[in-house]
């Protein structure tokens, strides 16, 4: 009976508005008309009423024009007999209530600021378990695995299952099919994010467990996640609602668990999200809402059985989901790359400083490997007592017609995550200072060393069938043996760090073209060369030539560079025909190697932005981790939405933090020696490299003239800090013609 | 002489109306009995004392020249390839059948457009803020019309675009209107509103008409004698006049009664002679054009009329309609349905009518007689619509002075509320009801503010929860029993899943049965439909207006269109048209711009091209291949929803979800290809 639902919602509308009404005066009460409010570290003031009604929340007052919105919104009641339609209203009044949500939440930073723990991580042991809304930094870093479908889509759960058994048992169902999950509201006195820890289970972003909040008003950090990655990503504008609750429906699969009683207020959220195109499903008898059309199937569905809650949530959403099935004791996926092994869990630990752990990927003969073949060399698990370390050595040979030794890094660097991806096990690091610790929990279930062989053999054939037909993985864990290879690996890094460090643009006739984000960011084509690798930092022209191998009609294309058009710039004619066609005429030539002329597009997901600092004669370029704000007057999420969506924009330019030290990194501006500012988090990150390359460039202490926060954030504070260093921009020419 | 009178009376004793068969509609039933008792002749006794013209009714009669009339009857023994029937100066049955099938066409054009016309004049005098009683009172209408007459909404100043002042706005769309009337050249603005495949269809048949009323004058030139006998080539001009109707005259009717009155939105109300009262002055509205009556319910709601009508003795004002300016007034301010077309005499017959104001259409000379008998003040307000019994007052009704106008009327009536007899009897029945859709409320129904949009609807048709739509409108015919046609048609389609949208005396018939109340979904639905009326909150038939509000069935089938999923064209869609108990000129317009847009259309009663089998035919098999959509004929209520539904299964076949559909589960790639 949806009139029941109607019924119900509409109520619970006008209850959660008025009282958001009342908390609005209460805050007038305490706080100036003109006191900031927001949520942390965002670009995107309150995300859900920014996106959807193009309103910039920054004040108190401010708010005072959504709850009038929201009053309007709000349908009359339904009547029992010959009642006016329902639909309409009944999602008026669940928008009307999201949006009262926001603000509520809002108030909420304002009044208790301590409430929520800004933080990317929990910290249940400190009563810091509900984290809020994401900052930036996180939705950007995890908005990208919902647009280019790695992350297939959240389950938003509200309320609490019956047990914690009952709770984690939902949440690993989740887990393996890399479906985040986002928590809020309480049923019972209790909610599933305390089940969750109770259970022991980790949550936080980097379990994709995110526990929002206690009360259902919380929920709205979802919505306001999925929107901003719509903003950020899909290109979508502030205040188009339509485009903006489509791109929802069509691309970010969410639904709704409700676990306990749903009353008014739930009742009003869950309508609200139909908005979105995201079902409900609910663990109790509530009625039902089957007909499709709003959202891509049903509506609401009852009485799902906490069994099959899951596996109802997706086939509702229409959501297609892949179970990695390999056979290990361990549960594997996405979901648990974050999971940690703390001091208390941990069982076995290799590599870290303790003993030494290597990992090496090699070319071999069809002939000479068998595949499938896992060869432990030494102690397993068995042979080991809990506390004790092991050595490892990780020797993975593969061959394949298609195979070549310039894929050898590339697949080396798959088992940092695909190791990762076994619930129980963390690893980090990688090539000879790999650290992999072992769980308890992992042991319990019957993880072996061996294991890890299974996973790398299944997954390599599942990710790279098209270049490889064999993988054999020999595990060593004597230490002479581990030493032996380690010897033998540090060889093979060192020919391939020189063979990748010599390559130059001038080098190679063929560069890569990179579309993997043209779906959110439709005029941005990012060209890859050897040079300059792609700005999200995850590709160089090594990593796109094997994907273009892999998959020949994928993302990287081949691009003829041509004729070279301008040596200094960096543009090249064939590369000028390609990013046109691939643009559909909205972008017709770029540079390579200049930020000031025609600078390269720049999509949502690069690593940092630079920015020219005329004053300074030089430039500055900020990374996505740092939050404050830079001397170009503008944060990173500023720079970012102003340069997203694929836009060339002089003085402005992405790229990857790699590319900073690269040789021609806007070289045709007069490269890194014009850099005079960066965040120091950057600037220490990339230290050595920034001495190497400023040496070469004749500027050995190079690193020691670039100013960071700590100096100033404004181009006249760092100004005097510059010149009394002697930084070299000061002297170079006008840095604009 | 004497014997004839003699045999006269006789027959007219003999043949009164059996009041059970006459209609089934309770009410009308008792108020009949009524009438017979206090010796009021009504139309359901002259329907059994005067038989149609067996003739004329197959569409073979020609008396378009004082030759004739030559009578071409269909031979018993018909045979098509030795039929030589001829008038005399030659024309032969498809010929006279044709030309008198586009004269009704003519007629029923005119009927809207003409009403087009008195609107967009008034529309005219508001724009140029002559007149108090009327403004722009639906602005996002005005914008959202503008840009189909080729009126910019926006301009720009200094680089940046601004709304444009909704005064000029209006002004310029006034003039565009009023200009589609007579333009010299180009052709009907509005066709392009229709979906682009359709608009191609009309190019290539040549029947974009070039202007409203030249289309029609047109017709009137190649029916007169010895002008076009070629019954293909009459057609052709049928065909555009009905479109410069459908997609000219009463859209743009409707249009401007929106911007004028306001975009009617779901209201509720009630249905049939019981909302008449006793204790109150009954003003009882009936015709076609709100441009009066919106101005009288103003009137009737002011406290100055309702303490004069207390001072008389009443308790208040009721008022209620019939016929489709009932309609309009249904629509936009929840005015009840006093009944059908059928039962505008029997209003009168309750004894507790004090006025009956008409304006134009379906407004039967008889009703003169009818007042006669009892207090009522019958009050006619149009200048081209008067009537020559001396018992009828005409008001003339002048939209510069609307206010003291209705004031007049109102008084009028009230005034007369003294002077009813004590023999006062309004039947109990009644129904409730919702009203009030159209394209722009229906839209909105289907999602919200922020999802409101036509693909729900669609998606549920896909999904065969909803097996099509149809559209039954039309009007009420006293040679078949009253209301019966329309239910049985009506009740046959939702009970297999098919949504009805309704106009006319259609709707009203259905708001009497309780069809138009959510409630009736769970009654008389089957499930699929039933569920989709539920989730809705809606009645599974939804009230669009008046006649000329066909024109929202019009752009509703074109929402669908655009939405997606069911083809590019109104000929694709799982859709059918009907009129059970068709009787006016109107009707055979309003089916011509049907058949035309590419809708299958049923009509019931009787076909006035029986007697000419092979025009017949074109109009029922060959349209199709021309327009997609095609005529039919069937008598029999429950084989006439069975034809829309197997023409409603035929279509969804060539769509392809003549079976269940698969749930798509979708990875990133198959998101992708999704449009946002």
């Amino acid at each position: 009976m949806s009139k029941l639902v109607a019924f119900a919602a509409i109520q619970g509308g006008y209850n959660i508005v008025s009282k958001v009404e009342g908390d609005y005066k209460k805050a007038l009460d305490t706080f100036n008309a003109d006191t900031p409010v927001g949520f942390p570290n965002t670009a995107y003031y309150l995300p859900v009423i920014y996106s959807l009604l193009g309103i910039k929340v920054e004040k108190l007052e401010d708010m005072q024009k959504v709850l009038t919105f929201c009053r309007k919104l709000l349908p009359p009641h339904i009547k029992s007999r010959n009642h006016l339609p329902y639909l309409g209203p009944l999602l008026d009044a669940g928008m009307a209530a999201l949006l009262a949500f926001e603000i509520k939440e809002g108030l909420r930073y304002l009044n208790e600021p301590d409430f929520y723990h800004v933080s990317e991580e929990c910290d249940p042991e400190n009563g810091k378990l509900w984290l809020g809304a994401a900052e930036d930094t996180v939705f950007r870093k995890r908005g990208v695995e919902f647009v280019d479908g790695s992350a297939p889509g959240f389950a938003a759960i509200v309320g609490a299952a019956p047990t914690p058994e009952i709770a984690k048992d939902i949440i690993e169902e989740y887990q393996k099919r890399s479906i985040y999950v986002f928590l809020a509201a309480n049923h019972n006195g209790t909610s599933v994010s305390q089940q969750l820890v109770e259970a022991g289970v980790q949550v936080g972003w980097n379990t994709k467990i995110v526990p929002f909040g206690p009360d259902i008003s919380s929920a709205i950090f979802a919505l306001g996640f999925a929107n901003r990655a719509a903003m950020a990503f899909g290109g979508v504008q502030p205040g188009d609602y339509k485009k903006m609750l489509m791109y929802n429906k069509n691309r970010i699969f969410a639904f709704v668990n409700a676990l306990g009683d749903v009353g008014t207020e739930w009742g009003a959220a869950a309508a609200g999200c139909v908005n979105w195109g995201f079902p409900t499903l609910a663990d109790t008898d509530i009625p039902e809402i089957l007909p499709t059309g709003v959202c891509t199937y049903e509506h609401v569905i009852a009485n799902v059985s906490h069994e099959e809650m899951v596996q109802k949530s997706v086939e509702t959403r229409g959501l297609k989901v892949t179970i990695s099935d390999i056979d290990i004791p361990c549960s594997f996926g996405p979901a648990y790359e974050g999971e940690r092994v703390r001091g208390a869990d941990l069982y076995t630990q290799m590599g870290g400083g303790k003993t030494q752990a290597t990992e090496l990927v090699k070319l071999a003969e069809m002939t000479d490997i068998e595949d499938g073949k896992v060869n432990v060399v030494g102690p397993d698990i068995g042979d080991i007592k809990e506390g004790d370390v092991l050595p490892l050595g990780i020797y993975v040979e593969v061959a394949g017609r298609e195979m070549q030794a310039d894929f050898e890094p590339i697949l080396e660097r798959q088992i940092h995550h695909l190791v990762n991806y076994i619930q129980g096990i963390m690893h980090m690091g990688q090539r000879d200072i790999a650290w992999i610790r072992v769980s308890k929990a992992a042991i319990d279930k019957g993880f072996t060393i061996k294991d890890i062989g299974v996973v790398l053999h299944a997954k390599f054939h599942q990710d790279f069938g098209a270049i490889l037909d064999k993988v054999e993985v020999t595990l060593y864990t004597k230490k002479e043996d581990v030493d032996k290879l380690t010897k033998r690996a540090r060889g093979e890094y060192k020919t391939r760090d020189e063979r990748v460090d010599k390559m130059t643009d001038e080098d190679v006739e063929i560069f890569y073209s990179c579309t993997l984000c043209q779906s959110f960011a439709p005029s941005h084509v990012c060209a890859v060369s050897p040079e300059r690798t792609g700005l999200c930092g995850a590709y160089n022209w090594m990593d796109c030539r094997a994907s273009y191998q892999i998959n020949p009609t994928g993302p990287n294309q081949p691009i003829e560079k041509g004729e070279v058009l301008d040596a200094k710039l960096g543009m090249f004619k064939g590369v000028n025909e390609f990013v046109a066609k691939a643009s559909r005429g909205a972008i017709t030539q770029y540079n390579f190697y200049s930020m000031v002329q025609e600078p390269m597009t720049t999509c949502g997901c690069c690593e940092c932005i630079a920015a020219m600092l005329p004053s300074c004669n030089g430039v500055m370029t900020v990374s996505r981790e740092y939050t404050g704000e830079t001397p170009c007057g503008m944060k990173f999420t500023t720079l970012a939405g102003v340069m997203g969506g694929g836009a060339s924009s002089p003085g402005f330019v992405g790229h990857s933090k790699y590319n900073i030290t690269q040789r021609k990194f806007i070289v045709g501006d007069g490269g890194l020696l014009r850099m005079v500012w960066m965040p120091k988090i950057l600037k220490d990150e990339i230290k050595e490299r920034i001495e190497a390359r400023g040496a070469e460039m004749g500027v050995p202490d190079l690193f020691d003239k670039i100013a960071d926060e700590t100096v100033g954030i404004t181009e006249e504070e760092i100004m005097p800090f510059l010149e009394e260093k002697g930084h070299p921009a000061l002297s170079m020419p006008p840095i604009i013609g | 002489m004497a014997e004839v009178k003699e045999i006269k009376k006789v027959a007219k004793k003999a043949k009164m109306a059996d009041p059970a068969t006459a209609s089934i509609d309770p009410a009308t039933r008792e108020m009949l009995e009524r009438a017979q008792k206090l010796g009021v002749e009504t139309i359901f006794d002259r329907a059994v004392t005067m038989k149609a013209c067996n003739i004329g009714s197959q569409g073979t009669c020609c008396k378009n020249c004082s030759m004739g009339p030559c009578r071409l009857p269909l031979p018993k023994d018909y045979d098509e390839a030795t039929d030589e029937r001829k008038g005399l100066c030659g024309a032969t049955a498809n010929t006279i059948a044709a030309r008198n099938f586009i004269r009704m066409v003519a007629g029923g054009a005119a009927a809207h457009s003409d009403h087009g016309r008195s609107v967009a004049e008034v529309f005219m005098s508001a724009a140029r803020k002559e007149t108090e009683a009327y403004k722009i009172k639906d602005e996002g209408k005005l914008r959202q019309m503008a840009p189909h007459l080729g009126v910019a909404t926006t301009l720009e100043v200094d680089g940046e675009v601004q709304d444009r002042d909704i005064d000029e706005i209006a002004l310029e769309v006034a003039e565009k209107s009023l200009n589609e009337w007579g333009k010299a050249e180009g052709t009907v603005e509005y066709l392009k509103r229709a979906p682009a495949p359709r608009y191609e269809i009309w190019k290539k048949q040549g029947v974009l008409p070039r202007n409203i009323d030249r289309e029609i004058v047109e017709i009137m030139h190649r029916t007169h004698m010895g002008v076009d006998q070629d019954y293909k080539n009459l057609m052709k001009q049928g065909v555009r006049a009905s479109l410069a109707d459908g997609w000219g005259g009463s859209m743009l009717a409707t249009d401007m009664q929106d911007v004028l009155f306001g975009t009617p939105f779901p209201l509720v109300s009630e249905a049939n002679l019981g909302v008449m009262k006793e204790d109150m002055v009954n003003i009882v509205i009936h015709g076609h054009e709100p441009v009066l009556s919106e101005v009288i319910v103003e009137v009737a709601q002011t406290k100055e009329m309702i303490d004069y009508a207390k001072e008389k003795g009443a308790k208040g004002i009721q008022l209620s309609g019939i016929c489709c300016t009932a309609n309009e007034i249904l629509q936009r301010h929840g005015v009840p349905l006093c009944g059908t077309f059928l039962q505008q005499e029997l209003a009168i017959v309750t004894g507790a009518c004090d006025a009956m104001v008409v304006d134009i259409q379906c407004i039967m000379q008889n009703l003169a007689n009818v007042a006669k008998c009892f207090h009522t003040k019958l009050i006619t307000t149009h200048p081209i619509a008067r009537m020559e019994q001396d018992n009828v007052v005409h008001i003339e009704f002048d939209e510069h002075h609307a206010l003291e106008d209705a004031q007049r009327i109102v008084k009028l009536a009230i005034d007369n509320f003294t002077e009813r007899g004590a023999d006062v009897m309004i039947p109990k029945h009644k129904s409730p009801m919702v009203g009030g859709f159209g394209v722009e409320s229906v839209q909105y129904h289907l999602g919200g503010t922020f999802r409101g949009d036509y693909y729900t609807l669609n998606d549920n048709i896909i999904n065969g929860r909803i097996r099509g739509i149809g559209g039954v409108v039309g009007c009420n015919n006293a040679r078949t029993k009253h209301n019966e046609a329309h239910i049985q048609v009506v009740k046959e389609l939702i009970k297999n899943d098919v949504i009805v949208l309704t106009t006319g005396c259609n709707a009203i018939a259905c708001a009497m049965e309780g069809l138009l109340t959510p409630e009736s979904a769970k009654v008389f639905c089957g499930p699929g439909l039933a569920e989709v009326c539920e989730t809705v909150g809606i009645p599974p038939v939804l009230h669009l207006g008046s006649c000329v509000d066909n024109s929202r069935i019009l752009l509703a089938a074109t929402e669908v269109v655009k939405a997606g999923g069911l083809g590019n064209d109104i000929s694709a869609l799982p859709a059918a048209g009907s009129a059970p108990e068709w009787m006016s000129e109107k009707a055979i317009s309003i089916g011509q711009y049907f058949v035309a847009s590419g809708v299958y259309t049923v009509f019931g009663t009787v076909f006035p091209a029986e007697g000419a089998p092979v025009f017949q035919r074109f109009l029922f098999e060959e349209m199709e291949k021309m327009y997609g959509g095609m005529w039919d004929f069937e008598k029999d209520p429950i084989l006439h929803a069975r034809k829309m539904i197997a023409h409603i299964d035929k279509k969804r076949k060539e769509l392809g979800i003549d079976k269940a559909r698969e749930r798509v589960m979708m990875d990133m790639s198959d998101r992708m290809a999704l449009e946002v």
